[in-house]
């Protein structure tokens, strides 16, 4: 029988939530080096203007990264949302709708990067 | 003696409620914890705004020009001065719940100098950020 499913199911445990802990943390690392890496490019070595600004973003490899690091973002920011509307949202049909529209705003964004970063 | 126990009485908490929070004196880890959550909802709220720059940014020459008036713009200044300290803050103490997390400087003395000292880099990051936005710098 499957670990997840019948009489043995795991229902409470040290290990809930830690896979949602630990991809916060691995999606931080990721975010970070990212920003810090394109932000100090982008400032100090970029020269200024459309051309070099949008070149940046042509290359496949610059829009896959790009769209892999918003998808951690959207990840991070989900575990991170829900978190306080666990926290602070007690009556439980306004937390879900809370779940509900921040999964759709996010959902929104990430399909937007998507139209962003393939237009140019 | 009953009077000096009740002399001595100190405030009670237990679940802390909205309307207990001014009285409450958080540990300075509790509070730089409390504006990470703060400033990490403010950038999930300014998503949209920050994709539309990036969007102006990328779309096409007139756009980016276009950027250029939008920045311009005194309130549009304020609202990138807030979501950069939001980021600075976020980022910074970020790091340092990481390093928590991996037991560096988990004892009470470092965990409080470093829960200051998230001020000490972020703030003079975000006043340089204010200093470009203003056009000081």
């Amino acid at each position: 029988m499957a670990a997840g499913i019948g009489p043995k199911r795991l229902v409470v445990g040290a290990h809930y939530g830690l896979r949602d802990w630990l991809a916060q943390r691995v999606t931080a690392v990721l975010m970070a080096v990212y920003a810090i890496a394109l932000g100090v490019y982008a400032v100090f070595l970029l020269p200024s203007g459309y051309e070099a600004w949008a070149g940046l973003f042509v290359p496949l490899w610059m829009k896959v990264a790009t769209l892999v690091l918003i998808l951690a973002l959207v990840y991070h920011v989900w575990v991170g949302m829900r978190e306080i509307f666990m926290d602070y949202v007690k009556p439980t049909w306004i937390r879900l709708l809370a779940y509900v529209l921040t999964l759709l705003w996010l959902a929104a964004c990430a399909v937007w990067s998507v139209q962003i970063l393939w237009s140019v | 003696m009953s009077a000096t126990v009740q002399e001595k009485k100190r405030p009670e908490f237990r679940n802390i409620h909205v309307t207990q929070i001014i009285r409450y004196r958080l540990p300075a880890g509790g509070f730089a914890s409390f504006l990470h959550r703060a400033s990490g909802a403010l950038m999930f709220l300014a998503l949209p705004f920050l994709l539309w720059l990036f969007d102006l940014s990328l779309a096409s020459e007139p756009s980016y020009v276009r950027l250029a008036e939008v920045f311009s713009n005194w309130f549009v200044k304020l609202v990138l001065l807030g979501l950069c300290w939001a980021l600075l803050h976020h980022l910074v103490t970020g790091i340092r719940h990481v390093l928590l997390d991996l037991h560096v400087g988990i004892e009470k003395e470092a965990a409080a100098r470093s829960a200051l000292w998230v001020y000490f880099i972020s703030l003079p990051l975000t006043l340089l950020a204010a200093l470009r936005l203003f056009g000081v710098l």
